[in-house]
C-alpha cells in the first residue's frame, strides 16, 4: 500500500485541506469499524503512540495526517489548530509567517521561496521519511493569490528537485472572472508556467463552478418534488458526520474539492475488482508531457432518500458526468475534443453497467482520432459516505482551452497598461522577462490544444501499416 | 505429473483463484477416485496434515490488495488454500506501464520470484509444464509477466510453458492497452510454447446472452474463463495415453496444437453454456453438440448463439471462403456420458484445415467419461485457427495509429524502452497476422 502526502499552501489551500482531512477521517471511520490501523488508513495518516512504535494492525492510538501546511499569515492555520482537527497535525508539519504575500506571486515565489527553502525541504523530507512507500504528493493551492500561487509553485519545483520519482498532483483553484483580487491574472499566469513545467497532473477547479453546483444542490434540497426527499448528509457538499461543527460559508464548495481528492485515491486505498493506482492515472491520461490538465467531474451530487437504485439512475449518473453542469471548471467537454478519459467508479457498480454506459455514451463524445477507445476504467467496491455509488470522471479535454484563453486575455488587459507591475518588479529577483516568458508558455500551451482541436471531426486516415514481404 | 501455475497481476490472480476453485470442486465432487487423485496431484499439493490441499501456484503482483483478497477467499472456502510462502507483492503497482513491469520490476524482483517458482517445481514429483496467467492490458501482468516468462524459459529449457492471456474489452479498459498488448504478444510469441487467449468481449457476451446474468461482475467473467480452462486441464484419455488418464496435459496440448512456430494463438470455445436453472430441462445429445461446435469453429462464432449456418468450408483449393475460419489444428475434449460412442468425423474433414498438415494429424480428440461441471455431456474445443486474427489485427491497427502520433511514448521511454522496441513489436505481430491471413 502506498502513502500520499498532502501539501496545502495559502489560505485557500489550507481551507480546502482542512475540509479534506475532516472528510477523510469521516470516510475511514465509516469503513474501519474495528478501530484497527489498517493499510487504507495508512495511506493518509500515520499512527503515533508516544510509548511504542506502532505498525500496521495495531489499534489506532493517535492519527497524524501526512500533511505539510504552509501559509505566510497565521490566521487560517491558527484556526485549524484551535479547531477539532488540532490533534491531527503536529507543530513540525506547519510553516507560517505573519505578514502574508500581499496577493503578490513574486513575494510568495521569490522572497518567501528563498527565505523558507531549507525549512520547507526539511518538513517535506520528514513527512516523506514517515512513509514506507511514497507514491504521490497532492498539492492544493489557489492560483489567484500570492502565497498559494507563488509559494505553492515554489514548493512544486522543490518537490521535483528533491523527489523526482514521486508524482506531483496539483489541485489548483482558478479565480473566477469576478474575482476581487485585481492582480489575480498576473498571479495565475505566472503560476501556470510553473504548473506546465513541474507538475505531473493538474486538476483545475474554478470557484464559479463550485458555487453553481452548491446552489444547484441547495435548490434541489429546498424545492424537492413531493415524495422525493434528499438525504441531508448525502450530498457532495455536506460535511455532516465529520469532526468540525456548523458549516462556514466556503465549506460547501471546499467539500466538493475534498471529495474529489478522496475519490481519486479511493481505488488505491480500498479494494475493488479493477484497481486504479495514482500512477496509472498519470500514465493513461497524459499522452504528451505538457498536456496534463485533467478536468474533473463528480456525480451524483446528492442521493435521494430511497434506497433502491434502479439502473436508470445509474445510467443517469454516467450521463451526468459528461454534462457541463457537473464539471468543476466552466467548460463543456462534450463539444470539445477528448484526448483521454478516466472513469473511476465507487460502490455497487458492476463491470456490465460500466461497459453498457461506455458503449452508450461513446458515440456522443468526440475523441481524438488516435485514441478512439480512450477509456481508463476503475472499479472500487467501497462507496463514499452517504452514497451507494459514485463516479469521478477525469477528462483530458481541449475544453480547458477557452479557460486559458480567457486567463490570457485578462492578463493582457493589465499587462498592456503595465498596471500594478511595479509591485512585482520591486521584489528582489523578479524581472519583467518572467512575465513575458510566462505568457509565452501559456500561449504555446493554448496552441498545442488548438492544433488538436483543429483535427476534430476530420477523419484522419489510418497510418499506413508496416507491410511484410511475403 | 503436475502443472505449476504462475498468477501475475490483478487479472491473473483473480482468474487463477477462480480456476483453482473450479478444479478443486470438480475433482472432489466427482465419484471417480482415479480422476480425483490425478486432478489433485496435478494442481494441488497435499500438505502433511493430509486433508489440506495447497494449490501449486505462485501469486505475483506489484501491489498487495488483490493477492490478499485471493488468499483470504481461498482460505475461506476451506477446501483448498494457497501456500503461505508462495506469494510475492510489492507496495506500488506498475502503473499500467509495460516498460515499468518489464524493465524496472522484472530485473529487480527476478531472483525472489524465480526462487518461489523453483520451490513449487521441486515439490512436484514430475513437472508437466508451467502455466502463466496474465492480462495484456495492464502493467504487471503484461510487462512483468513477459519478463518472468523469459526467465522461466531460461531456467527450465526443457519444460513446456504456456501463457494464458486475457485480452481487454475492445471499447477500452485501459487507454494504453494496445501498446501493452503489442509489446507483450510480440515477445511471448518467441518465448511461449502456446498462447491461450480469452477475450473479455466474448466472455462478457457468453455471460449476458447464454448465461442470462443480469449484472455481470468480473467474478462472473472470471468464472466462465476458469470453467473453460478447467474443461481443458482436467484429466482425460488422450490418443497416446492408452487407456490411462494422460499424465502430461501441457505436453500433449502443445504438441497437438502448436506444431509450427508461426502459429501459436489458441482460442477456446465450449458447449453447452447455459444457466443452471435450464439444465434440468434440456436433453443433450452428442451429435447435436458436436454439430453446433463444428459450425462455431467454421464460422468463427465463439458461442452457441448467433451461429451463421451459411458458412461452409470452401470446396475448391481457394484460400478463404467468405467468413470461413480455417484451422491449423484442433483439439476436441469430450466429457461425460456415452463419450466413447461419439462420432467426430465432422472435425476430420481436410477442407477445414490447411493443406500442409493432414487432417488426421491436425485433429486430436481427448475423452473422459466423468461429467465436467454440471453438464451431463460437454465438449471443449481448443483451436489453432484464424479465429483470433481479426481481434489481433484491430489491436495492432489501433496501437499503430496511436504510435503514429507518438502519444504516451514518453511514458514508456522514461522506464527504459525505445521506439525501436515498439517497431520490433509491430513488425513481429504484422508477421503473425500475415501468416494467419494467408493460411490455406
Amino acid at each position: 500500500m502506498t502513502q500520499s502526502v498532502v501539501v496545502q499552501v495559502g489560505q485557500c489551500g489550507n481551507q480546502v485541506g482542512c475540509r479534506f482531512w475532516d472528510l477523510a477521517l469521516r470516510e475511514h471511520a465509516h469503513v474501519n469499524k474495528n478501530g484497527l490501523y489498517d493499510e487504507a488508513l495508512g495511506s493518509f495518516f500515520r499512527n503515533v503512540d508516544s510509548r511504542t512504535s506502532c505498525g500496521r494492525g495495531g489499534r489506532i492510538q493517535q492519527l497524524k495526517a501526512r500533511a505539510v501546511l504552509v501559509d505566510m499569515e497565521e490566521g487560517v492555520v491558527n484556526e485549524i489548530l484551535q479547531g477539532p482537527l488540532r490533534e491531527v497535525f503536529d507543530s513540525t508539519q506547519l510553516l507560517t509567517d505573519v505578514s502574508g504575500s500581499g496577493n503578490n506571486w513574486a513575494v510568495g515565489h521569490l522572497t518567501y521561496g528563498l527565505a523558507y527553502r531549507e525549512q520547507i525541504v526539511d518538513k517535506l523530507r520528514r513527512a516523506a521519511e514517515h512513509c514506507d512507500c511514497l507514491q504521490g504528493f497532492f498539492i492544493i493551492h489557489s492560483m489567484g493569490g500570492g502565497t498559494g500561487s507563488g509559494l505553492g509553485t515554489r514548493v512544486l519545483s522543490l518537490l521535483e528537485e528533491e523527489f523526482p520519482s514521486v508524482s506531483r498532483i496539483v489541485t489548483a483553484i482558478y479565480p473566477s472572472t469576478e474575482d476581487d483580487v485585481i492582480t489575480s491574472p498576473y498571479n495565475s499566469v505566472l503560476a501556470m508556467r510553473e504548473l506546465s513545467e513541474h507538475a505531473d497532473c493538474v486538476l483545475p477547479v474554478e470557484n464559479q463552478s463550485l458555487l453553481d453546483i452548491v446552489n444547484k444542490i441547495k435548490v434541489m434540497a429546498d424545492g424537492a418534488k413531493p415524495g422525493s426527499v434528499i438525504k441531508r448528509d448525502s450530498t457532495i457538499i455536506s460535511g455532516q458526520g465529520g469532526l468540525t461543527g456548523p458549516e462556514k460559508p466556503f465549506d460547501a464548495m471546499n467539500n466538493i474539492v475534498a471529495n474529489l481528492l478522496l475519490n481519486i485515491t479511493s481505488s488505491a486505498r480500498f479494494e475493488g475488482s479493477l484497481n486504479t493506482d495514482l500512477n496509472e492515472i498519470a500514465m493513461n491520461l497524459v499522452p504528451f508531457p505538457r498536456l496534463h490538465y485533467l478536468v474533473p467531474s463528480l456525480t451524483p451530487l446528492y442521493t435521494l432518500a430511497d434506497v433502491s437504485v434502479p439502473s436508470r439512475r445509474l445510467d443517469q449518473m454516467f450521463s451526468d458526468a459528461f454534462n457541463k453542469d457537473h464539471q468543476l471548471i466552466r467548460a463543456d467537454p462534450k463539444h470539445s475534443l477528448y484526448l483521454a478519459c478516466a472513469l473511476m467508479v465507487r460502490g455497487n457498480v458492476q463491470v456490465s453497467d460500466l461497459r453498457r454506459n461506455i458503449e452508450r455514451l461513446r458515440p456522443t463524445l468526440p475523441f481524438v482520432s488516435w485514441n478512439q477507445e480512450g477509456w481508463k476504467t476503475g472499479l472500487c467496491s467501497v462507496p463514499p459516505v452517504g452514497h451507494s455509488h459514485s463516479l469521478l470522471a477525469l477528462a483530458n479535454n481541449t475544453c480547458v482551452k477557452p479557460t486559458f484563453i480567457e486567463l490570457r486575455e485578462r492578463f493582457n488587459k493589465l499587462y498592456r497598461k503595465k498596471a500594478h507591475l511595479h509591485h512585482y518588479l520591486h521584489v528582489e529577483g523578479m524581472e519583467q522577462s518572467l512575465f513575458s516568458e510566462a505568457v509565452a508558455s501559456l500561449s504555446s500551451l493554448i496552441d498545442e490544444y488548438q492544433l488538436l482541436d483543429a483535427s476534430k471531426g476530420r477523419l484522419t486516415p489510418d497510418a499506413a501499416r508496416l507491410s511484410i514481404a511475403t | 505429473m503436475s502443472v505449476v501455475s504462475v498468477q501475475l497481476g490483478q487479472c491473473g490472480n483473480q482468474v487463477g483463484q477462480e480456476l483453482f476453485d473450479v478444479l478443486c470442486s470438480d475433482a472432489q465432487d466427482g465419484q471417480r477416485n482415479k480422476y480425483r487423485a490425478i486432478s489433485c496431484e496435478r494442481f494441488f499439493h497435499q500438505t502433511d496434515r493430509g486433508a489440506e490441499l495447497e494449490a501449486r501456484a505462485v501469486l505475483i503482483d506489484m501491489e498487495p490488495k488483490v493477492i490478499n483478497r485471493c488468499v483470504s477467499r481461498a482460505t475461506k472456502c476451506s477446501r483448498w488454500s494457497y501456500g503461505s510462502s508462495s506469494h510475492f507483492s510489492q507496495k506500488q503497482g506498475s502503473g499500467n506501464n509495460w516498460a515499468n513491469g518489464f524493465c524496472v520490476h522484472g530485473p529487480r524482483h527476478r531472483d525472489v520470484v524465480e526462487e518461489m517458482v523453483r520451490r513449487e517445481v521441486e515439490r512436484c514429483d514430475r513437472l508437466s509444464g508451467l502455466m502463466a496467467l496474465m492480462s495484456v492490458a495492464g502493467g504487471t501482468g503484461s510487462g512483468f509477466g513477459t519478463y518472468l516468462t523469459q526467465c522461466l524459459r531460461d531456467a527450465y529449457p526443457t519444460s513446456f510453458i504456456i501463457n494464458h492471456l486475457t485480452w481487454p474489452y475492445s471499447t477500452g479498459e485501459v487507454i494504453v492497452q494496445n501498446y501493452n498488448s503489442v509489446l507483450t504478444l510480440a515477445r511471448l510469441y518467441q518465448l511461449s510454447d502456446a498462447i491461450v487467449v480469452h477475450e473479455n468481449d466474448t466472455v462478457h457476451k457468453i455471460c449476458s446472452q447464454l448465461l442470462n446474468i443480469k449484472h455481470i461482475s468480473f467474478s462472473d467473467v472470471n468464472r466462465v474463463i476458469a470453467q473453460q480452462l478447467g474443461g481443458i486441464l482436467q484429466p482425460a484419455f488422450t490418443t497416446h495415453s492408452h487407456g490411462f488418464y494422460s499424465r502430461s496435459p501441457i505436453d500433449e496440448l502443445v504438441s497437438s496444437l502448436a506444431c509450427h512456430p508461426e502459429y501459436k494463438l489458441l482460442s477456446v470455445s465450449s458447449i453447452p453454456q447455459m444457466p443452471s436453472s435450464s439444465i434440468a430441462f434440456t436433453t443433450f445429445s452428442w451429435p447435436g453438440l458436436l454439430k453446433h461446435l463444428r459450425q462455431m469453429l467454421i464460422s468463427n462464432t465463439k458461442m452457441e448463439e448467433g451461429i451463421d449456418w451459411q458458412v461452409r468450408p470452401p470446396s475448391g483449393a481457394g484460400c478463404t471462403g467468405s467468413g470461413f475460419n480455417r484451422s491449423v489444428a484442433n483439439l476436441l475434449i469430450l466429457r461425460g456420458k456415452d463419450v466413447y460412442s461419439t462420432e467426430t468425423s465432422g472435425f476430420e474433414e481436410p477442407s477445414l484445415y490447411s493443406s500442409w498438415l493432414p487432417s488426421v494429424e491436425a485433429l486430436n480428440v481427448w475423452k473422459c467419461p466423468v461429467p465436467f461441471h454440471k453438464y451431463e455431456k460437454s465438449a471443449t474445443l481448443v483451436s489453432n485457427s484464424q479465429a483470433l486474427l481479426r481481434p489481433l489485427d484491430h489491436i495492432v491497427a489501433k496501437a499503430w495509429n496511436m504510435f503514429a502520433s507518438r502519444a504516451y511514448i514518453h511514458q514508456y521511454i522514461r522506464y527504459g524502452i525505445s521506439e525501436e522496441d515498439f517497431l520490433d513489436g509491430f513488425t513481429a505481430l504484422e508477421q503473425v497476422i500475415s501468416s494467419y491471413k494467408q493460411l490455406c
